[in-house]
């Protein structure tokens, strides 16, 4: 087993990534910006090391100073958690070359997939269905192709960047006459926010769910799926709350798709863990993007298999073959997930500052991922989400029972959180029943 | 056990108002006791934890405690580090120390190296004065922000 990690992320998920060390017993080393040096997992790891000043581009995205953080420290692994430079393919070269162990993929796989385009060619070849499109960069200047490809897909269709993901750099278009501008400012976007200008087409799907498949593979020939989450509950594609197993999928539509994507993994030669991503409209699959890192809403997963995910990731890591075979792999209950961000409930700006004080929510099935505490203070530097309130029953009605009481338990004062928007999401009528397309938010919220 | 982890122990007992630490490691262990009855108010803040581990609250040897450790007040402009990475005083085992305390500095002098993934890096001085402290031993790890020298 690795000896001594160190945690290239901040927050919740930092303290996740500790507590997974602690049981296993590798030694953390905690590497932190200036602003950071009383996060709860900076306070409880085995060492610290403050790697740069508040910003992220010289802290947490400083390559050389989280290396450098790991040669000095003799650590042999780090964690790169997500967000960050969890799929930065550079990154994972680099840490790699100087000798140490980066727990995730390999980089040509994360550069693979990083590149949208090559992912969908990768996923085509491994029989995972993908949305009808392109199938490759668009040539600006070839209207005629364009608008011929269009007519093919069929209208609305959607121009994306293939260095792009995580619902930016995209752009719908409804008609032909839209086309050519739609594609050249989608290019214009894409070269200044991703250095790339490169876009594809895609049929824009009207009203799908978002459902991705949890898998876990060894590198040594062995991957597993572990059923799907649906997060379906967005906002500007950021998710809201997300909950395991997707409410009317049947099991057999689970193993179609999850066998498939665990043959996808053997295929490209993946390590660690991955999520694919699918939107799933009239009972098809249609394959938009692979994360190859651990996902934010991993707890519900770990819920409903009782697989502890970023332990089999630290195993992995250590050359440990999987431990679970698929028939192992048992979908059980049902776990629901609502993030908590330090936002206005009804403007959604951000609100950092001091937690005068905070109380944890308790009981059966209920599980709190959060780093802070009474007393401490939300840095503005950073990305809102200050935890996750996790809820798990014997089925759906019991999981969102759960969550309803513990978001009334739940305090957090000093700051402004969404706690009382997820209240009022938790009494909507549609998501009481499941099945919402990820428009539905969005309507609700009046946007 | 490591040498440096013993050291910072050291800072720590010398800093707080701790009298005598303890700790086991594995088939290590080590105790070490403070004679003086002098009072120091602790820079160093308790861990939240440190009721579910004391052992691993006491031992937080961040290169953070090294920092907060020296009881004097330090006057004068201090050079911080401005990277992650080992401190050397000079350019070469054998070579002497870019500066000693006592020596004047001009602005853009050099004052010692940080070495990070192979690569030497030049420190120079931000200010002109005379060095008064060097705070960090030669073949330290350095954190960011770490003070490094006190320029008068």
């Amino acid at each position: 087993m690795l000896s001594k990690i160190v945690i290239a992320n901040r927050g919740e998920i930092a303290l996740r990534i500790l507590r997974a060390c602690r049981e296993l017993g590798i030694k953390t080393v905690a590497v932190h910006s200036s602003a950071d040096r009383d996060l709860k997992h900076v306070r409880l790891a085995d060492e610290s090391v403050c790697i740069g000043p508040a910003q992220s581009a010289n802290s947490y995205l400083n390559i050389p100073a989280v290396i450098s953080a790991t040669e000095v420290t003799d650590a042999v692994a780090i964690h790169p958690g997500y967000g960050f430079l969890s799929e930065n393919a550079d990154f994972a070269e680099q840490v790699e070359k100087s000798g140490f162990t980066f727990i995730g993929p390999r980089a040509q796989t994360i550069r693979m997939m990083g590149d949208k385009v090559s992912a969908i060619k990768a996923m085509k070849a491994a029989g995972v269905p993908c949305v009808p499109g392109s199938d490759g960069v668009l040539d600006e200047d070839d209207h005629e192709a364009n608008a011929k490809m269009a007519r093919k897909i069929g209208y609305p269709v959607i121009v994306k960047a293939t260095g792009g993901g995580g619902g930016r750099g995209m752009r719908v278009i409804h008609s032909e006459a839209a086309l050519a501008s739609a594609i050249s400012l989608t290019r214009s976007e894409a070269a200044a926010a991703f250095g790339n200008a490169d876009v594809y087409m895609e049929k824009y799907l009207e009203n799908p769910r978002h459902i991705e498949i949890q898998v876990l593979a060894d590198g040594q020939g062995n991957a597993i799926h572990l059923g799907e989450r649906d997060c379906s509950m967005q906002r500007r594609h950021q998710k809201v709350i997300e909950e395991a197993p997707a409410p009317f999928l049947t099991e057999e539509t689970r193993s179609y798709i999850g066998e498939r994507c665990a043959k996808a993994c053997i295929e490209i030669g993946y390590r660690g863990a991955g999520t694919f991503e699918f939107l799933y409209e009239n009972g098809e699959f249609y394959f938009i993007e692979m994360n190859t890192r651990l996902q934010v809403e991993h707890p519900v997963t770990e819920f409903v298999t009782g697989v502890d995910l970023v332990q089999e990731q630290l195993r992995i890591a250590a050359g440990e073959p999987l431990r679970y075979t698929q028939d192992d792999i048992v979908i059980r209950g049902h776990a629901i997930e609502c993030r908590i961000n330090a936002e206005d409930s009804e403007t959604f700006m951000p609100s950092p500052g001091d937690i005068t004080m905070y109380h944890a929510p308790g009981g059966p099935g209920v599980r709190v991922d959060t780093h802070i505490y009474s007393g401490y203070r939300v840095p503005p530097y950073y990305d809102s989400m200050i935890g996750k309130l996790i809820t798990y029953g014997s089925d759906r009605t019991s999981a969102l029972a759960r969550m309803r009481i513990a978001l009334n338990e739940m305090l957090i004062e000093g700051i402004k959180t969404n706690i009382p928007l997820q209240r009022e999401l938790l009494k909507d009528a549609v998501f009481e029943q499941g099945g919402m397309n990820i428009h539905y938010l969005e309507k609700k919220l009046g946007m | 056990m490591d040498i440096r982890k013993i050291k910072k122990l050291i800072e720590l007992i010398e800093a707080s108002g701790v009298a005598e630490i303890e700790i086991h490691e594995g088939d290590d262990s080590v105790r070490i006791s403070r004679q003086s009855t002098v009072q120091v108010a602790a820079p160093v803040a308790a861990a939240p934890a440190a009721v579910a581990s004391p052992v691993a609250a006491a031992a937080s040897v961040a290169p953070t405690v090294a920092a907060e450790a020296p009881v004097e007040e330090i006057t004068g402009h201090v050079v911080n580090s401005p990277m992650v990475g080992t401190f050397y005083r000079a350019a070469s085992t054998n070579a002497s120390p870019f500066v000693v305390e006592g020596d004047t500095v001009a602005e853009g002098d050099v004052l010692c190296i940080i070495e990070a993934m192979k690569i030497f890096n030049q420190i120079n001085a931000d200010k002109s004065g005379v060095v008064r402290k060097v705070l960090v031993e030669n073949g330290s790890p350095v954190e960011y922000d770490q003070p490094l020298f006190v320029i008068e």
